[in-house]
């Protein structure tokens, strides 16, 4: 079974206005660059993502913000984005906000065939309204649904023709657990191997998750907040 | 004389130990890892998905795929780790972080603490702090002691949305260092040349006092 395909543009192929896709990275940091793009170019909307954060204004999740392709966001954190606020604000766009663990964890068992869980974050708090409220060892935990997509879109450094993947560093973050999580998976990779090339030992998504891979191009890897000495 | 932003850093500093795993938050929290006791190896955990946090990049050094979770360049340790957000807060979550330090806009005598929103203003979203402090074995708050307009941050009860209930277990502020007991706040130390009056007039919630309060020492 071949999963290489030639672009962003063939990758995306099957996603429809109305859908629900994760999207890996944590902040700037691990996006799919190639998929957003070619998102952005195509004329998809009503669009619920999930994704950690929306990008900046002109970058990343950002840009599909600005086109109105998105209907509502699941995400734990979204500062530093005036169009999302705006959206926010005016109620075009719908936001569930998450605390990061928790976003993690429900992107996670979704992959692993858990439908719930329980965790203690958020517990008296609001994100505790609605959620069955039970005690575990001396303490107050709430049940947390499971997140699935219909399609996921994640970014690894290396990847290989059997859909294997390897990180950067911090780029890993959200791109691991949403592999798992769509029932189609697109990896965009800044080098593609064949398989057999990238050693067994290192490989952080198995190519069981994967479904299309393409590697992409003209990286900008933007920087959100360069800090130096 | 209340305590600067990196005198606060300091005096959390001080209550490292030798071992410690330990995620700070952004702001003060994240001046706690220039004052590290010497002689003790203290691992900074960065909820993004890296345990080792080096210090920030030499110039011309940055690279994009090396963050801390405030969105900074920042470097990787000897002996460092990469990994997921899942794994991260299975960290976090399973009680392997031995100290979180985070600010807060509020703290009630009960420990409860507010630092994600404040209604009518943007809502950015809560991130991993109410992970961080739902499950920390031990919590300090670095945060002043009284808000721009003079009001207590130490209160009977917190007026903003809450982060975590029952939580928070030390608070140094710009005035002293402070215990979070069943009876309430327990003033332990005084910033060098504040009163204990000045710590109880800044002070909305119960404040225990006993005996005499020592200055800090640095």
């Amino acid at each position: 079974m071949n999963k290489v395909v030639k672009n962003a543009e063939e990758a995306i192929t099957g996603i429809k206005s109305g859908m629900t896709l994760m999207l890996g990275g944590f902040g700037l940091c691990g996006i799919p660059e190639n998929s957003l793009k070619a998102l952005a170019k195509s004329k998809i909307n009503n669009l619920t993502c999930i994704s950690n954060n929306a990008g900046v204004d002109d970058f990343g999740l950002g840009v599909l913000l600005r086109y109105k392709q998105i209907r509502k966001m699941i995400s734990s954190y979204v500062g530093e984005n005036k169009e999302f606020e705006r959206q926010f604000l005016s109620g075009e766009l719908e936001v569930e906000l998450n605390p990061q663990g928790t976003l993690a964890e429900r992107i996670r068992a979704g992959g692993a065939g858990i439908p719930a869980f329980f965790v203690p974050a958020g517990y008296g708090t609001e994100f505790a309204v609605g959620k069955e409220v039970r005690e575990f060892n001396g303490k107050m935990h709430l049940l947390e649904l499971a997140l699935t997509a219909d399609f996921s879109i994640v970014k690894a450094k290396y990847g290989d023709t059997s859909g294997n993947l390897i990180y950067n560093n911090t780029a890993n973050n959200f791109n691991n657990m949403m592999a798992m999580a769509g029932k189609i998976t697109i990896a965009e990779v800044e080098e593609l191997v064949p398989a057999g090339e990238l050693n067994p030992n290192h490989i952080h998504t198995p190519g069981i998750f994967v479904n299309r891979i393409f590697k992409g191009e003209n990286y900008e890897k933007r920087i959100e907040f360069e800090t130096t000495k | 004389m209340a305590l600067n932003k990196n005198q606060i850093a300091q005096r959390i500093a001080k209550e490292l130990q030798d071992g410690y795993y330990v995620n700070l938050g952004i702001g003060i929290p994240t001046l706690v890892a220039n004052y590290i006791p010497e002689g003790i190896s203290v691992t900074l955990q960065s909820e993004n998905g890296l345990l080792g946090i080096g210090p920030f990049p030499e110039k011309g050094k940055s690279d994009a795929d090396l963050i801390n979770a405030g969105k900074q360049t920042v470097t990787a340790l000897p002996g460092a780790s990469f990994f997921d957000s899942a794994t991260s807060f299975a960290m976090i979550r399973g009680g392997h972080v031995d100290l979180t330090v985070l600010g807060a806009f509020e703290v009630s005598e009960k420990g409860d603490i507010a630092s994600w929103k404040i209604p009518g203003k943007m809502v950015k979203g809560p991130g991993g702090a109410m992970d961080l402090v739902a499950s920390a074995k031990n919590i300090i708050v670095a945060m002043m002691h009284t808000n721009p307009e003079g009001e207590s941050k130490l209160l009977k009860s917190c007026t903003l949305p809450l982060t975590g209930v029952n939580c928070v277990k030390n608070i140094v502020t710009d005035l002293a260092f402070l215990k979070v007991t069943k009876e309430g706040f327990k003033l332990l130390e005084r910033a060098p040349g504040v009163s204990v009056e000045e710590i109880i007039k800044a002070t909305e919630g119960k404040l225990i006092v006993e005996g005499e309060i020592p200055e800090m020492e640095f």
